[in-house]
């Protein structure tokens, strides 16, 4: 079977965050990773081909030239081989979505392994979006997949917010990774060096029938309000007059 | 024109969810011609929960009740959305940040071809196009995104719409039919389990208290995180450490990927405060820490520290406030 892995390259959660004189996103000096949830994905499909699965695993990237970067850490991962969408421009999801379903339809996938959501726009939507577009099945915040033996069927363990629910999904599906689907693996040197001789393709957005408008634009970013500077309590008796006042 | 419809599901975060999303709604058709409808999509509502829905305000009320979303999966969900929205002539949809609103609502998006706007804390409704404000990177940062597009969806966090409101008339109810007869679908709902708890609901209750990595053991949260929460009749919360290390259920998990709250108090216990876990409850009024290091991070969103060891400083505060 074909596993697709799309993966994103945002910036590293511990970097700074400020904002340029004209409110957008100062990245400058920023390090980049591939998408906390999405190397979950990646190290799952691993995992499961490790485990006996017999799975070609393809990674794709929509991004900016230096995207190749984090699709080479994915191939050094275990990923077969990559699929960098050259695109400069900052997409919604329903785009990105759009874009893939593309690549699906030239790759045929039996399944797709994405993260829940990119840690930078945290919108959580595109899997799902894309499970839409292409009319498969799909089960989101995945915490286990156990795949048949025919390949026909996946059962997925999700994390909802009443606890976790069972589905059962035909392939070919799309299923996203929650926080504990997977720990990403620490990736050694050597494997990063082998991983330079695997192949990465690079397709144009126009090969893919370019991206539509659809008439949702992020015209700034601003700070969130700043917290008022609290004061340290000497011991619990006094923290505890603090507690009654609050729930008063 | 604008049709705005809200989505309410039977497994939703209840009343508190559903009057936030109505002040939502309200404030985004504050310059229509008309209001807002909502649409129950669920099995068959109970008749309070029914009285509830029908004082929020709406126009109208849609129940599309059907014992096979007792069992919902998205596919099916989103699908009766789809048929429901082109029949009627919505144009915006609008859901909790739930997990049935981030699981179904992206998927009826794309069914439809229309954009969607996630977690949206703020709206400004007054100019030719609305404008919205959503939290990214974890909330180190509020983006403010405009829509141009006639249709579109977002999703609304109900921390950020709870205001006093008044229980406005009484909505016309009309039942709708699901079509799910006859879609075979490729999702099968195999089973659940849902952790009961005697606690208020984490992500409406108005006292929380969370625990992290040092409870070590789920006795010793129970004993403790939720010895102290029902002093406080409060509910308990958790960081991804503490569900990872098996000392609290997942559900309980507040953050960037976890639940976000905003209560009266929340009292963070042995958690360093990681971006990911201040995304998650940053806008709570007053904030309480306990930790034994005086540097850690989370003492810059507290209102009150206690630099102290939990295990000795959460009895001593039980035996207090009880
Ligand atoms: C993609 C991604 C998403 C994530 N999403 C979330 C999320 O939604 N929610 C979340 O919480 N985390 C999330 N995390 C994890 C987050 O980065 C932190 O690892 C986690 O929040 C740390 O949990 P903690 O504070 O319990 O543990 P630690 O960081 O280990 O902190 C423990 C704290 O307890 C203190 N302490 C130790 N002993 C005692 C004692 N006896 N008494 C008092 N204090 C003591 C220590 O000083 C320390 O500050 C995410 C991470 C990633 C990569």
């Amino acid at each position: 079977m074909r596993i697709l892995v799309p993966i994103k390259r945002t910036p590293d959660p511990n970097s700074l965050v400020r904002l340029t004189a004209d409110a957008q996103i100062d990245l400058d000096g920023c390090k980049w990773i591939v998408n906390p949830f999405d190397e979950i994905a990646l190290e799952e499909a691993v995992r499961q081909r490790e485990a006996g699965l017999d799975a070609e695993i393809v990674v794709v990237s929509i991004g900016p030239e230096e995207a190749a970067d984090q699709l080479r850490a994915c191939l050094a991962m275990g990923a077969d081989r990559a699929i960098h969408v050259c695109c400069n421009r900052s997409l919604e999801p329903i785009q990105t979505a759009h874009l893939l379903a593309a690549v699906v339809a030239t790759e045929q996938p039996d399944l797709i392994l994405m993260g829940k959501q990119a840690i930078d726009g945290d919108q959580n939507q595109t899997g799902q979006m894309l499970a839409g577009r292409l009319g498969w099945p799909q089960a989101t915040f995945a915490s286990t997949i156990t795949i048949s033996d025919n390949h026909t069927t996946a059962v997925v363990e999700r994390e909802v917010d009443t606890g976790r629910e069972t589905l059962q999904v035909r392939l070919p599906a799309v299923v996203t990774a929650d926080l504990r689907l997977a720990e990403p693996r620490y990736v050694a040197l050597p494997a990063i060096i082998r991983a330079r001789n695997k192949p990465m393709a690079n397709v144009a957005v126009d090969d893919l029938g370019g991206v539509p408008d659809c008439g949702v634009r992020t015209v700034g970013y601003e700070l969130p309000p700043s917290r008022a500077p609290g004061v340290m309590l000497p011991d619990a008796a006094s923290l505890a007059a603090k507690i009654r006042e609050a729930v008063q | 024109m604008s049709k705005l419809l809200c989505l309410v599901d039977s497994a939703g975060a209840g009343l508190g969810a559903q009057a936030s999303l109505a002040t939502f709604a309200a404030d985004l058709c504050i310059n229509w011609d008309s209001g807002f409808s909502i649409c129950y999509v669920g099995s068959e509502p109970s008749a309070e929960s029914m009285a509830d829905l029908c004082s929020l305000g709406a126009m109208e009320v849609l129940v599309m009740a059907d014992e096979q979303f007792a069992r919902l999966t998205a596919d099916a969900a989103a699908e009766a959305i789809r048929t429901l929205v082109i029949a009627e002539g919505y144009n915006i949809l609008a859901a909790d940040c739930s997990s049935f609103g981030r699981d179904v609502l992206p998927r009826a998006c794309a069914l439809l071809d229309i954009p969607m706007i996630s977690d949206v804390i703020a709206v400004d409704a007054t100019g030719p196009a609305p404008m919205f404000r959503r939290p990214v990177c974890a909330g180190k940062l509020i983006a403010k995104v405009e829509v141009t597009s006639t249709r579109y969806a977002c999703t609304v966090r109900a921390s950020a719409f709870r205001r006093e409101r008044v229980p406005s008339g009484n909505s016309p109810v009309r039942r709708i039919d699901s079509g799910l007869d006859g879609i075979t679908a490729g999702t099968e709902w195999v089973g659940a389990s849902h952790v009961e708890s005697k606690r208020p609901d984490l992500s409406n209750a108005n006292v929380v208290v969370s625990g992290g990595r040092p409870l070590r053991d789920s006795e010793t949260y129970e004993r403790l995180i939720g010895g102290l929460a029902d002093c406080l009749h409060g509910a308990t919360g958790a960081t991804r450490a503490a569900v990872d290390s098996g000392i609290a259920a997942n559900d309980l998990q507040v953050g960037q990927t976890g639940k976000v709250v905003a209560p009266a108090l929340y009292i963070a216990a042995g958690i360093s405060g990681s971006i990911q876990h201040l995304a998650g409850m940053k806008d709570s009024k007053v904030i309480v820490a306990i930790n034994t290091d005086p540097e850690a991070p989370i003492f810059s969103v507290a209102d009150f520290g206690l630099v102290a060891d939990l295990h000795t400083a959460i009895p001593e505060l039980i035996s207090l406030l009880s």
